[in-house]
């Protein structure tokens, strides 16, 4: 089964827009979404990313059981991740910042992960946490997981465990801060 | 309710001479005679709520055991019941008509197992996608991919 088969349309119809030549020869510019990712394209950009790496709003969905603890248990009172500015749960993807892929992606659940990114208005960000939505974690065998969030949307950070703690999850979050901020530092850390 | 079960078996065993048995009180049917069956347990028995309908796959015998566990809420027993069907032609009636809960039940094992039940009125796959190939709890359910 295709799942990623939406987007690599909507990739095609970009591509159509922005002719290859523009971008020089390297294939990795000539998608200028993924471009964009990766590099500041004005002076006051970088002043509006450091409004939008202080105050990331994500998307409130969870699949799994790594919801819990990315979700509600960094959420709360003893981890708190509202000393980073970063609580504002928002019920729809129009107003979110980053999504939180926090658990299993069944293939029935594909669809509608990768309908939410595409309402999600740029910039936005993805955070993948736990094995499950890294790579497939102990369903990768399965005939009925995606294995790995990256397959359906582009990820910028990657937060390891099976569930990760909730400190695990303010580091990813303080990464994506980093990453928002200093572009090409991270990636090409 | 240990006699209660023991006392209501063996009063089926009077009543129907085609079931079997055996000794943990399981009722074993025969496919053709299980639609009689079911509404005599429901109507007589007061065996009023179907709590779980499941299947499992003998493929040395090549044969699906249909399972249907039957409380009873008024008098407060349970039984279990068992029909098989062959591997080849997986076919049996649908017990919707006499518990209403079966319809959902009924479309996980069609969807998982792939036993058909004739007679349901809505009978498709309910967790997996609509296109998807094969039964995946069948034993012979092949499957590769997601490792890269």
């Amino acid at each position: 089964m295709e799942v990623n088969k939406e987007s690599r349309q909507i990739e095609k119809v970009s591509s159509g827009i922005w002719a290859p030549e523009y971008f020089g020869p390297n294939p990795d510019y000539h998608n200028l979404y993924q471009m964009k990712r990766v590099i500041s394209l004005s002076p006051l950009e970088k002043i509006l990313n450091l409004a939008r790496a202080h105050s990331i709003w994500p998307l409130g969905f969870g699949l799994a059981c790594c919801a819990i603890e990315a979700l509600m248990g960094a959420n709360g009172p003893r981890y708190d991740l509202s000393r980073f500015g970063y609580e504002v749960m928002r019920s729809t993807p129009r107003q979110a910042d980053v999504m939180v892929v926090a658990g299993t992606i069944t293939k029935k659940a594909a669809p509608f992960v990768l309908r939410l990114w595409e309402q999600m208005a740029e910039p936005k960000w993805c955070i993948a946490v736990g094995s499950c939505a890294i790579s497939g974690g102990p369903f990768v065998d399965s005939y009925y997981v995606v294995p790995g969030a990256n397959k359906l949307v582009p990820v910028d950070v990657y937060v390891p465990g099976c569930p990760p703690r909730p400190d695990a999850v303010l580091e990813g979050f303080l990464m994506l801060k980093d990453k928002i901020l200093e572009k090409r530092k991270v990636v090409t850390r | 309710m240990e006699d209660k079960v023991t006392a209501l078996v063996e009063e089926l065993r009077g009543k129907f001479p085609f079931i079997e048995v055996n000794e943990q009180k399981t009722v074993i049917v025969p496919v053709d005679k299980l639609l009689e069956f079911m509404q005599e347990l429901k109507d007589n028995y007061a065996l009023d709520f179907l709590t779980n309908l499941t299947a499992v796959d003998y493929p040395e015998e090549n044969k699906f055991e249909v399972v249907y566990n039957i409380n009873s809420i008024v008098k407060g027993y349970s039984l279990m019941v068992k029909t098989s069907v062959s591997r080849e032609k997986p076919e049996l009636p649908s017990v919707f008509p006499i518990w209403g809960g079966a319809n959902w039940q009924e479309r996980k094992v069609y969807d998982l197992m792939g036993i058909v039940f004739t007679g349901h009125p809505n009978l498709k796959r309910i967790l997996l996608d609509p296109n998807f190939e094969g039964h995946p709890l069948r034993k012979d359910f092949q499957w590769e991919g997601g490792r890269e």
